[in-house]
């Protein structure tokens, strides 16, 4: 049989590779996504701050400045397109003494250089009034009222979905080991075999800088820096309504008190440079400073209603700034893609495809259906909408996770649609089965009978996440 | 929407409290079948269905059953007088004015107008993150209730070597089931200086087996990024906080939890029902009703309890006192919980249920539970009328781990002049 040969290949289904592969997929191209992980969304952008930040911190005439703020103006209709949940709450800077004023101020008028709309000063008093739970000890906060949160899960998926329904592949389990160049292609020698490809697009995230090595002589270092968070209880999601983050000082970044568009509060995340790539522990350390400096920020930090927690790797590349670029002829790069690398992603998605198709002289093709439709949660509907789904598949009237309420019906979704879900984790992202206040102790031997079920597989197969993640050993006596 | 019924009495929960309480109310004068039991699992009896054990019902039966024998008695007696249940069907919300929604399989979404709710959902286990202990979040962390049941329901097994973090009872019980199932239980870490599960447990499930309990000890780490692959314990200072330097590494494969039990009372604070910050549980007066009229509550839900026994009882009072409220009509009720007595807990007990005493409506002994919040060595517990102690019992043990009750008399708070009763525990 004629080996495969691949217009383009993506190392990587986070949510920049994904958001490149959807992009590359309103082009006439054979286009292949390869994943080490068991889904998409199973590194870094599956454990962040999921703001959909406005733009008024990365440098001017930055990349990241650049992608930001357009990125963030793309949200709305990627959203709407994809079936993300999506809300513009605004920001606000909090700023605690009076002599950091000037920063405050700076961070204003970078703002406004880089295009972020509707900037504005407010006093504490202002502030406090917006948001009553904020701490005595604010003096002054920068409102961005284009700030927003979003699904951070829903968004890759529905990136990584939508390129599928458009022809892309996708591969999973199916990490690169080596490149090498040979008559003008790629070959990939991957843990599946061989890929031969024209172009090649780095979305590798913590490990982009391990695959240009593969290839080129070393240009940059990717340092993974550790976030950790706190989760709490949505019986605590609406402490504040809007993100807020403290005014970066020389005691350090200071960290984030928001909700999440699905109603917890999430608070952190520390900053810490680490050598580990696979390292996403959270440390006794992380966790009690991430609470101490909520403490700064609200006057009441619900330590008790803290459901979980976790922690991310950003990938920090020494550059200072996103790595988007053609390293090499057909070798591109979307490295480096730290914060605010969400909210960048539908821009880097466009930005990186149009760089590619053009070298690769691709024509769009006319089919291209931009529209997904997410997992229905049936939380999401009307009363009679909801009755009416029931009756259509009775499957929507058995709840499997109480917490969340989520049904069989839609976890059987999650599995069976294109690119779905084969473990544990993959229905959580999709459906929050098991993202409740009882993190999973009740649903979890559900949702893994669902899974043998629906995937044909024997219950000690059932993994969590990656491989060796199974979850029981074998038949009891 | 066309998907409504109207109920007298709408129990929440098909566990041990809501039968005891469905058998009560129909035993005492509520027709069968103006009675609704709603169940979210697939079948009746609860949690007890994964309690394979033996040590239910020594109270009630004077007999030792294993939970699925204890539960089955009460299915049967529901039966037999023909009380109306729905299986799979989860209760989505209940209002003030007692309209509950809920959805199942069978008949999708619905509505039941009741005249009368009684609370039965149970209680969670807290989890992992709510201890918020670090490391890496791999598969093989289970709580102890999950691992249960994984091995007593799906007949497999979740570890080989297994470290256990905290006391209570169900994760006693599963120090025991994982290692007649051949698995190698090294050790039970207890944060507090004392256990939280019942003595009898740790005789018959640690110490019969040789599994060591390590009293003021915690999980500091857990290890393993796919899998499990051994945690860190270490000794806690008495303030709880780990003490650096006595950190134990210890292999094992799979972390269980038993580290306490929620009442689950979402639902209840849907309804508008206060709840007590100690027991996570709603205020109750008397007649075990909320702070809702005509929306009463028992087992686990109000408290946890740690033996069934106790359950069927206060979920008997439960059935008796709705099955009055229906029958008494749609009579102007005071508000639940005001007037009356005040019950207060002091002194080493840490709440009591129920918290408010309506004398005139109170049966004529009346069974008032509490828990203490340490351990107390030839101890009395005392009861004052206002100023004036009245019951003054030495116990020669008491622990966080067992419940304690104390009985009041209806002829007792005839024409008082006192408007305070305290549970207390003294010295002498």
């Amino acid at each position: 049989m004629e080996k495969k040969r691949y217009d383009a290949v993506v190392i990587g289904a986070g949510v920049t590779g994904s958001a490149i592969a959807r992009e590359l997929s309103r082009y006439q191209a054979e286009i292949c996504v390869l994943e080490k992980g068991e889904d998409v969304c199973t590194g870094t952008s599956k454990a962040n701050s999921a703001i959909v930040h406005g733009g008024f911190d990365a440098k001017t005439g930055s990349l990241k400045a650049k992608m930001n703020v357009l990125g963030n103006r793309m949200m709305t209709q990627v959203a709407e397109e994809l079936d993300v949940p999506f809300r513009r709450n605004g920001a606000f800077v909090l700023c605690f003494d009076e002599n950091d004023m000037p920063a405050l101020d700076e961070l204003y008028e970078r703002g406004v250089t880089n295009g972020v709309e509707n900037l504005k000063i407010l006093t504490g008093d202002e502030a406090r009034e917006m948001e009553p739970a904020l701490s005595d000890t604010v003096v002054a906060a920068l409102f961005c009222p284009s700030s927003g949160i979003v699904c951070p899960f829903e968004l890759t998926l529905g990136f990584a979905e939508n390129a599928e329904k458009n022809g892309v592949e996708f591969k999973f389990e199916c990490g690169v080991q080596n490149i090498r160049r040979e008559n003008d292609l790629y070959i990939l020698e991957t843990e599946q075999g061989e890929i031969e490809t024209r172009a090649v697009i780095n979305a590798a995230g913590v490990h982009a800088d391990e695959i240009h090595d593969m290839l080129l002589p070393h240009a940059f270092t990717i340092t993974p820096r550790r976030g950790e968070y706190c989760l709490c209880d949505k019986n605590a999601g609406n402490l504040v309504d809007k993100t807020i983050f403290q005014l970066p000082t020389k005691l350090g970044k200071g960290i984030l008190v928001t909700p999440t568009v699905h109603g917890n509060l999430l608070l952190g995340p520390t900053a810490e440079n680490i050598e580990d790539r696979e390292d996403t522990a959270t440390t006794q350390s992380g966790l009690a400073f991430v609470l101490e400096k909520a403490g700064m920020s609200v006057k009441n930090v619900p330590s008790r209603q803290i459901i979980t927690s976790f922690s991310g790797l950003r990938a920090c590349a020494d550059r200072g700034d996103f790595i988007l670029e053609e390293s090499a002829p057909n070798f591109f790069e979307a490295a480096g893609i730290e914060s605010p690398g969400l909210t960048s992603a539908p821009a880097i998605g466009v930005y990186m495809a149009e760089m590619a198709a053009k070298a690769l002289g691709l024509t769009k093709k006319e089919s291209f259906n931009p529209v997904r439709h997410g997992v229905v949660h049936l939380n999401s509907l009307s009363v009679e909408e909801r009755a009416e789904k029931i009756r259509e598949n009775p499957l929507y009237g058995s709840i499997v996770c109480r917490c969340e309420t989520i049904s069989e019906g839609e976890i059987v979704d999650a599995i069976r649609r294109p690119l779905g879900a084969k473990t544990l984790d993959g229905v959580k992202r999709r459906t929050r089965a098991g993202m409740g206040r009882c993190q999973a102790g009740f649903c979890s031997p559900r949702v893994m009978d669902i899974l043998a079920r629906e995937l044909n597989l024997p219950l000690t197969a059932i993994r969590k996440n990656e491989k060796g993640s199974e979850i029981v050993f074998g038949k009891t006596k | 929407m066309e998907n409504k019924i109207t109920k007298s009495l709408v129990i929440i929960g098909g566990g041990p409290a809501g039968l005891a309480a469905a058998v009560a109310a129909a035993e005492n004068g509520l027709p069968a079948e103006d009675i609704l039991i709603l169940e979210r699992d697939g079948r009746l009896g609860g949690i007890l269905n994964q309690c394979i054990h033996n040590g239910f019902g020594l109270h009630t039966f004077k007999e030792e059953l294993t939970g699925p024998e204890y539960a089955a008695r009460f299915e049967e007696r529901a039966k037999a007088l023909h009380i109306p249940y729905k299986l799979g069907a989860m209760v989505l919300s209940i209002s003030p004015e007692k309209v509950v929604t809920a959805v199942s399989r069978e008949d999708g979404l619905f509505t039941v107008e009741a005249g009368a709710v009684i609370l039965a959902m149970g209680c969670r286990e807290r989890s992992r993150g709510a201890l918020n202990i670090p490391g890496f979040r791999p598969a093989g962390v289970f709580s102890a209730g999950t691992a249960q049941r994984l091995v007593n329901m799906e007949g497999y097994m979740p570890g080989r070597e297994v470290v256990i973090l905290g006391s209570g009872d169900i994760g006693l019980i599963m120090a025991r089931r994982m290692t007649l199932e051949g698995a190698k239980v090294h050790v039970v870490a207890e944060l507090q200086p004392y256990s939280g599960g019942l003595k009898r447990n740790i005789v018959q499930c640690l110490d019969d087996f040789g599994i060591p309990l390590k009293l003021s000890h915690t999980v500091t780490e857990i290890h393993g990024k796919d899998r499990v692959t051994g945690v860190t314990i270490s000794a806690v200072d008495d303030k709880l906080k780990p003490i650096p330097g006595t950190e134990e590494y210890y292999s094992c494969d799979t972390l269980l939890l038993s580290v306490g039990l929620i009442p689950e009372n979402e639902l209840t604070l849907g309804a508008g029902a206060p709840l007590s910050r100690v027991t996570n549980g709603p205020v109750v007066n008397e007649s075990l009703e909320t702070g809702v009229p005509g929306i009463f509550a028992c087992g686990n839900v109000l408290h946890v309890h740690d033996l069934v026994d106790y359950v069927s009882e206060e979920a008997a009072q439960a059935g008796r006192a709705a099955a009055k409220y229906v029958q008494g009509g749609s009579k102007e009720t005071a508000e639940p919980l005001s007037g009356g007595i005040k019950l207060e807990a002091k002194g080493g007990v840490r709440y009591t249920v129920p918290s408010i005493i309506h004398p005139e409506n109170m049966p004529d002994t009346l069974t008032v539970r509490f828990r203490v919040g340490g351990i107390y060595k030839n101890s009395f517990i005392s009861v004052y009328f206002g100023d004036q102690r009245v019951q003054h019992r030495k116990k020669t043990v008491m622990a966080p781990g067992e419940m304690e009750q104390v009985l009041l008399k209806k002829a007792d708070l005839q024409n008082i002049d006192f408007d305070t009763v305290t549970v207390t525990v003294e010295a002498e």
